[in-house]
This record gives structure tokens, C-alpha cells and sequence, in this order.
């Protein structure tokens, strides 16, 4: 047991790398909420875009969402922060993390608002159209707040998903949490910054899971 | 003043793929006028009536309203033209998300850009007017199925419409609610409004049409008072689907 409480919650460790991994969190927690609000405005973005069923349009956002939904991230992060300087391209790594998580969630995120506008009725639209509010109109007001809302619990749990993601900075040094974790860890040879790491991600996204509950239970219309 | 047509449907045909759903029907709604359309299902009466602000796009022909062709123009002068053609549906189609009375108000304030003030006002008005002014507050959700297709009908009133037309607006509604339903648009016929109604009901047809036209087959087989086509109907296909449906 003591050896156990030594490896991972040694107080010494923990009380000189503190300020490490704070800083780790700080990092970690802008970069998520760019990657959040970026991801979800695209994601939504591109949605709309489809509903107006512009063909050859329509085509390359289902290509992208496609494709981006199957690539594992951490291989276009490899690309972009190790490849791309050959080409003349160079990208910071908090900057790759962020372009390809938002990518990413923007590719999940599309399909999710998709679905939530394929399930608006076919007579929400008409309503819309037939009061002279014309398509623009009709999908601001009324279908986006519909789809909107039948979208929020998948998309909270597609963004827990992918800003958790943030720790494959570590492979390209950005000084997220789980690499301010793994350095402190190499200096001290003592797993406990690990530990630290794990108290941290809970303590960023527990709430975060609580607050997708919530959200979720309050999703249902007003019904008599 | 009664003469002047509202509506006009000129050789409208609609065809979907190989079907002919309708074939170069002629319709003319006085102002004031309520027409009331009958026929099986699959007769086209229901396209008839989408067609009239195309919400089904016509194969050819033209609709007049008010003397001014929707089929001409561009998007943005249909969209201000709809706005004079007032559509209740079957499945009332409230915006589950908005309280009954920003139903009412969404397209004043959007595409008629009246101020709050303005369309709270009128919105009002139209909800004292179908009774459910004591519903502005609550949501589509926590209505009946009546309570729904009156707020729905007062959402197209709010607009000012030439016209209302009426997509079977009874049809989805538990028979001891359609009697509310009913009365309002009886109600509107009284204040002048020219109406053009589907629907099944045939009793509320005798006493408040002023013209009958029943369609069958994707054409106008016979039209006429409601005594005429009612109490003598020319055709053999009138008679044979008014004898069905009186059972």
C-alpha cells in the first residue's frame, strides 16, 4: 500500500509540479473551447449549407464529413505538424491540435445537425414557407431551433469525445495537460504527475458529462 | 363587387414522374366566395389546393390572386405573394418550439417586419377572434388538436390574406373538436373572407358554400350551388362517391 500511495500520490511530487500542470490545464482549456465553438460553427455551418440541396455542393461536404469521420486524427496531426513544414506550411502545434480537432468535430458535428434537420416534419417547412417567410427565413426560425435542440445530447457527447482528444498534443509537444504530465513524470521518475494528469481531465470534463445530462433532460417540448 | 375573381386557377396540370394528377383544371374563386372542394382521395383536390401557392410546383398553367399571376416573377415576389394566401393544414403544423402567440407572431414581425408592438397587437386580435386568446402564453404541445388548428388558423389571418385555403383542416381532429374548428371558418365567411375549402365535411358544406366542386380522376367533374350537386347531382361519379360517403 505504501508503495502504491509512493508511485502515484508521492506529496512531494505533487506539490512541486502543481504549477506545471495547472499551466498544462490552462493550455488544454483554450485550446478546447476554440476547438468547441469552432467545430460546432462549422459543423452547423455546413449543415444549413446542405439543406439548401445544392448538388455538387452537397457532394463535397458529405465527402468531408465522410472522410474526416474516418480519418484518426492523430494521423492528420502527424501530417500537418510534421509534413507540412516541407511544403513551406508551418503551423504551431497548439495550432494543428486546434485545426484538426475542430475538423474533426465539424465533421461529426454536420452529420448530427443533418439528422436533426432531416427529423423536422416536412409540414414545419411548409408552415414556414406558406406564411411567406421563403426558405432562409423558414430555416432560421424554425427548422435550426428544432434540429438544434434534437442535436444537443449527441453533440455534447461527440464534444467530450473529441476535446478529450487534445491530449494526442503531447505527441506533437504541445504543452497540454497529459504532456506537462509525461515531463514532470521523466524528471521525477515518479508516476504521481500521471495521477495529477487523471484529477485534472476529471476535474475539466465531469462536469462537462453533468452538464450533458442536464442538458439532455431538459430537451423535451412542453407536452400536456 | 361579389363577381371579381380572387383566385383564378387556369389550365393548371400537375404531373409527377408518369401520373397525371391533375389535368388542366379551371377554377374561378369569387371575392368572398367559399368554395368547397370534395372528392375520393387521389382525386387531386389536395395538390389542387398546394398548387395554389405552390407549395407543389405546377407542370403549367397560372394562378391569380388578386388579378396578379404567382406563376410569374421571381422567389422574392412569390414569397410576398404567399403572404396573401392564407394555408391552414390538416396537421396544423404549429411551431412546437414558440409559445402560441410568437406562432402568431413570427412572420408579421419576419416577412411582414411589423414592429412587437404591432404584431403582439394584431396577434391578439386574431387569437380573441378563433377564442384562444387565453392560450398566448402556452405551447403547441399543451393544446388539443382543436385548440391547435385554431391558433394555426389565426396564424394565416394575422397576415391579412385575400384568401384562406384549407387543406382538409378537420380531418386530424377527434370528431367532438371539429365543431370549434368549423366555427371560426364559419365565422370568417361571415366577415367576407374568400375561402376555398377540402374537406369531407359535408354538412358544414350545405349550409356555408357557396359553390360545391367536386374532382375526381385529377379533373373538375361538376361544380355548382350546394342544393345542385347535393340535392341533384349530374354526374355518375357524383353520385356515386356522394352515396359512399353519406353511406
Amino acid at each position: 500500500m505504501d508503495r502504491f500511495l509512493e508511485t502515484f500520490f508521492n506529496p512531494v511530487v505533487m506539490a512541486q509540479y502543481t504549477p506545471d500542470i495547472l499551466a498544462g490545464v490552462w493550455v488544454t482549456l483554450q485550446i478546447a473551447a476554440a476547438i468547441i465553438v469552432a467545430g460546432i460553427a462549422a459543423g452547423l455551418a455546413l449543415a444549413c449549407l446542405r439543406s439548401y440541396g445544392i448538388r455538387v455542393l452537397n457532394v463535397f461536404i458529405i465527402c468531408y464529413a465522410d472522410i474526416f469521420r474516418a480519418l484518426p486524427p492523430l494521423v492528420v496531426i502527424l501530417i500537418l505538424y510534421f509534413g507540412f513544414p516541407s511544403i513551406g506550411i508551418q503551423l504551431s502545434g497548439p495550432m494543428v491540435l486546434f485545426i484538426v480537432l475542430a475538423a474533426t468535430l465539424a465533421a461529426f458535428a454536420e452529420e448530427i445537425f443533418w439528422a436533426g434537420f432531416s427529423s423536422v416534419e416536412k409540414g414545419q417547412w411548409e408552415a414556414g414557407i406558406a406564411t411567406g417567410l421563403g426558405f432562409t427565413r423558414t430555416l432560421t426560425y424554425i427548422a435550426l431551433p428544432q434540429a438544434f435542440r434534437l442535436a444537443i445530447p449527441p453533440i455534447v457527447n461527440r464534444v467530450l469525445a473529441i476535446t478529450k482528444m487534445t491530449a494526442l498534443g503531447s505527441a506533437i509537444g504541445v504543452s497540454e495537460i497529459l504532456s506537462s504530465a509525461t515531463t514532470a513524470q521523466s524528471f521525477s521518475g515518479s508516476a504521481t504527475p500521471l495521477t495529477m494528469s487523471v484529477i485534472a481531465y476529471l476535474a475539466i470534463f465531469l462536469p462537462m458529462v453533468a452538464a450533458a445530462r442536464w442538458l439532455e433532460s431538459r430537451t423535451a417540448w412542453k407536452k400536456r | 363587387m361579389a363577381n371579381r375573381p380572387m383566385l383564378e386557377v387556369v389550365a393548371l396540370e400537375k404531373r409527377f414522374g408518369p401520373n397525371t394528377i391533375l389535368k388542366k383544371i379551371d377554377l374561378k374563386v369569387a371575392e368572398s366566395e367559399l368554395v368547397f372542394v370534395i372528392g375520393p382521395s387521389g382525386s387531386g383536390k389536395s395538390t389542387m389546393l398546394r398548387c395554389c401557392n405552390r407549395l407543389e410546383e405546377p407542370t403549367s398553367g397560372d394562378i391569380l390572386v388578386n388579378g396578379r399571376n404567382i406563376m410569374a416573377g421571381t422567389r422574392r415576389d412569390l414569397d410576398r405573394m404567399r403572404l396573401q394566401i392564407g394555408m391552414v393544414f390538416q396537421g396544423f403544423h404549429l411551431y412546437p418550439h414558440m409559445s402560441v402567440l410568437k406562432n402568431v407572431t413570427l412572420a408579421q414581425r419576419k416577412a411582414l417586419k411589423r414592429s412587437k408592438a404591432e404584431a403582439d397587437a394584431r396577434a391578439m386580435n386574431m387569437l380573441e377572434q378563433v377564442g384562444m386568446a387565453h392560450k398566448a402564453d402556452a405551447y403547441p404541445g399543451e393544446l388539443s388538436g382543436g385548440q391547435q388548428q385554431r391558433v394555426a388558423i389565426a396564424r394565416s389571418l394575422a397576415l391579412d390574406p385575400k384568401v384562406m385555403l384549407f387543406d382538409e383542416p378537420t380531418s386530424a381532429l377527434d370528431p367532438e373538436l371539429v365543431g370549434s374548428v368549423l366555427k371560426v371558418m364559419k365565422d370568417l365567411k361571415s366577415k367576407g373572407m374568400t375561402m376555398v375549402v377540402v374537406s369531407h365535411e359535408m354538412a358544414f358544406a350545405r349550409e356555408t358554400a357557396d359553390r360545391v366542386v367536386f374532382m375526381d380522376g385529377g379533373v373538375v367533374v361538376e361544380e355548382g350551388t350546394p342544393d345542385e350537386i347535393f340535392g341533384a347531382p349530374k354526374a355518375e361519379r357524383t353520385r356515386a362517391f356522394l352515396s359512399r360517403v353519406s353511406g
